[in-house]
């Protein structure tokens, strides 16, 4: 905002400097986002002389995006429409995760369990935990957020923050402090294809199938349908929506859904490919699935899921070559640099918050 | 309240703050020297300087900080590197000592007057929260609170993981999970050494000292030019910048205030328990002093007191002590310490969505909350 307004367009003889900036702010990102992959495909290069370490990184890399897309499309479903960042929404994940390992107990799904059943099982709590994560994410708007609407934007964002605090630690009294360890149901690490020195693992297609139709589904739904409709309109101008009759709650509450949906989804793929489940795990992946959605433009969806894929390869390369230690301060690193120098994130658009 | 407030006027908050100072200080008399309430009222105390130091960021120049714990983690580094045996090689092992104490100074390693740590974490910590600030200048709202939070978490990385980073050979950054241990106590110029093992009071009267000093600071800075242009920015950038407030300035010198309270705490907590260890350093302490600050009032220095000697006891005391066994009352299995960030969690929240001015509102801010869009009409009238 206090910024000096964007100089126009003159083509000739614009000062070198200006060139300069413009191409440093158009292309910086991509640089620095491709500047650590290319530097260990040099070094694998000439130490081992094939690139299959960073491939089957990049692989990993993807279908752990994937999960983060699913988390990411969430945050910024609700920030499009509310301006809010639903701090509670890793929670959500996490919750997703616990519901789905309850479910397996009470649908009597394990390793001894034949592989018919066994899908029409996992669809079934598919399905359940997308309900139930939905459902929790309306309550959460109801009870945080709605009575905030008019009250200054930190308010509803430090009740975001309680509610996830208060979400961990259900967590914990739920399964403990502890990770614990879940039955390996598709035997998740089991190798599917090997391509040049690449391995794909079961985990990899789950992902990967299971989060593909579901943004296809979402952004038919959001591009076609009646809802999907009021929905944009509302994130445009919520005043202007409800003259033309659209029910701002409800779209409200509506998106709320789908994210919490989309959330719980990302927790059932990523309990059959972690095969563990931990209070803490919203926490993290909700970070990360944060900067994944500030990474593609907030309120952006097509942003989302590309930033998720970006941020999933970072995060399995950083985990792999500098140290899984280190991997949150380098993901927080990068957001910080997409925040400060790229706030409008790779395709979005400029808005408000990015001054 | 309010007709006493009135009567006194101006000095309402100065005679407001000697006599709780000097009841304060008396009730350690009346307890055994090393009775835990005391124990409990010196990390209260030193919460207490931490909240303030928050409220000058989120309360008076509304930046939300959520990676405050940053700050706590630099001042108690302070005084785990220059109170301790960390740097053991330094000067062929025989240590280099500055006014430290006559145990200490036999001791390899640095080892400096605590005082001198102070002014070292107030240093440090504001240098470190000028820079933690300065990314964040050209961002609004919500986007400096992820920022802040981000560079929290990178602190809080660099403590767990620096037990591998060595600045050289035999100078190890941090402890890492192993804590640094043990740090001299306080040892200052003409008093007897504090001994932790034999009588807190001394402890506790320090820590008051570092109170009063502080409140005096925020009374001070709330009153002074510096404190109303934050308060101003908070309300309204925009119309603050046109007023000829430099935002950057103003902005940077708030979090160095408020950075350098969390070192002095920070310091004072370290060597209090003797012990830095990186696990003391996670997000859920940020929301702890978030929540103080919240539940007393955002902004308001009395309420922010409360907020945080308040949450303080519960944390220490209530928590632990009496609630504890409720859960196994209700033929529930589990320890209610376990829970102890829900439970705050569950506090901003009720707190935020029934009375967000918090418990004790500063006049001003509670108009801002309650009304809204609607602030700025209020305020003008409300000008004397």
């Amino acid at each position: 905002m206090s910024g000096v307004p964007a100089a126009p367009d003159r083509p000739a003889g614009r000062p070198a400097i200006v060139i300069l900036r413009e191409a440093a702010s158009k292309y910086g990102l991509i640089a620095v986002l491709a500047a650590l992959p290319l530097y260990l495909a040099i070094l694998d290069l000439t130490n081992d002389g094939d690139l299959s370490k960073l491939g089957n990184n990049i692989v990993a890399g993807l279908s752990n995006g994937a999960i983060y897309a699913l988390i990411a499309l969430g945050y910024t479903l609700v920030y499009g429409i509310i301006e809010l960042i639903n701090f509670a929404h890793g929670e959500v994940f996490m919750i997703g995760s616990f519901v789905a390992f309850g479910l397996w107990g009470t649908l009597g799904l394990g390793l001894a369990t034949g592989p018919l059943v066994l899908v029409f099982g996992l669809l079934a709590t598919l399905l359940i935990t997308m309900v139930v994560c939905g459902v929790m994410n309306v309550m959460i708007e109801q009870v945080a957020y709605k009575p905030l609407r008019s009250a200054p934007k930190l308010a509803p964002l430090i009740t975001a923050v309680g509610m996830s605090f208060i979400l961990q630690n259900v967590g914990i009294l739920w399964l403990g402090a502890s990770p614990a360890s879940v039955a390996d149901l598709i035997h998740a690490q089991q190798d599917v294809v090997t391509v040049v020195g690449v391995t794909v693992h079961r985990a990899d297609v789950l992902a990967i199938v299971v989060t593909i139709p579901l943004v296809l589904a979402l952004t038919t739904f959001i591009s076609r349908s009646r809802l999907g409709k009021a929905m944009r309109a509302t994130a445009q101008d919520p005043d202007a929506a409800r003259l033309m009759g659209i029910n701002v709650n409800t779209t409200i509450s509506l998106t709320f859904l789908l994210g919490g949906a989309l959330a719980g989804a990302a927790g059932l793929i990523n309990l059959l490919y972690q095969t563990s489940v931990w209070y803490f795990q919203g926490f993290e992946a909700g970070l990360i699935a944060f900067t994944a959605a500030v990474m593609g433009g907030i309120g952006n969806l097509k942003g989302a899921v590309l930033g998720g894929l970006i941020i999933g390869c970072i995060q399995q390369i950083s985990d792999y070559r500098i140290g899984a230690d280190w991997t949150p301060a380098v993901v927080f690193a990068y957001l910080i640099l997409i925040m400060v120098f790229r706030p409008q994130g790779l395709i979005g658009e400029v808005t408000r918050e990015a001054g | 309240m309010t007709a006493v407030r009135n009567r006194l006027g101006s000095h309402f908050n100065l005679v407001a703050a000697i006599a709780g100072l000097a009841i304060a200080a008396i009730i350690p008399m009346f307890l055994d020297p090393l009775s835990s309430i005391t124990d409990n009222a010196i990390t209260a105390g030193a919460y207490v300087v931490m909240a303030l130091g928050l409220n000058i960021v989120v309360g008076f120049a509304g930046l939300l900080d959520l990676g405050y714990v940053a700050f706590f983690a630099f001042g108690a580094y302070t005084t785990a590197w220059f109170a301790s045996l960390q740097f053991a090689p330094a000067n062929h092992s025989k240590g280099i000592h500055i006014l430290a104490g006559e145990f200490a100074s036999k001791l390899p390693g640095l080892h400096f007057n605590f005082l001198i740590i102070l002014v070292l974490a107030i240093v440090i910590t504001g240098i470190a929260g000028m820079l933690i600030g300065l990314p964040t200048l050209r961002l609004r709202g919500d986007y400096i609170a992820i920022v802040t939070l981000a560079f929290g978490e990178i602190i809080y990385r660099f403590a767990v993981n620096g037990d591998a980073i060595h600045l050289a050979k035999g100078y190890p950054l941090t402890g890492g999970r192993q804590a640094i241990a043990p740090l001299d106590s306080i040892d200052l110029p003409g008093l007897p050494a504090f001994d932790d093992a034999s009588n807190l009071r001394p402890f506790f009267w320090f820590v008051l000292v570092l109170v009063a000093l502080v409140l005096f600071v925020n009374f001070r800075l709330r009153e002074s030019r510096l404190g109303r242009a934050w308060i101003a920015m908070r309300e309204d950038e925009v119309a603050a910048a046109s007023m000829g407030i430099p935002l950057v300035k103003t902005k940077l010198l708030a979090y160095a205030t408020g950075a350098a309270f969390g070192g002095i705490s920070g310091a004072f907590l370290a060597s209090y328990q003797s012990a830095v260890n990186a696990d003391q350093f996670q997000f859920g302490v940020s929301i702890f002093i978030l929540a103080m600050i919240i539940m007393g009032g955002l902004g308001s220095i009395w309420g922010v007191v409360f907020g945080a000697v308040v949450l303080s006891f519960i944390n220490t005391y209530f928590i632990p002590n009496v609630l504890n066994s409720i859960p196994s009352h209700l033929g529930l299995d589990f320890d209610l310490t376990q829970v102890s960030f829900g439970i705050f969690g569950f506090l901003i929240l009720i707190v935020m969505v029934l009375r967000p001015q918090g418990l004790f509102p500063e006049r001003r801010r509670k108009i801002e909350l309650t009304e809204g869009i609607g602030a700025d009409e209020g305020l003008a009238e409300e000008r004397p």
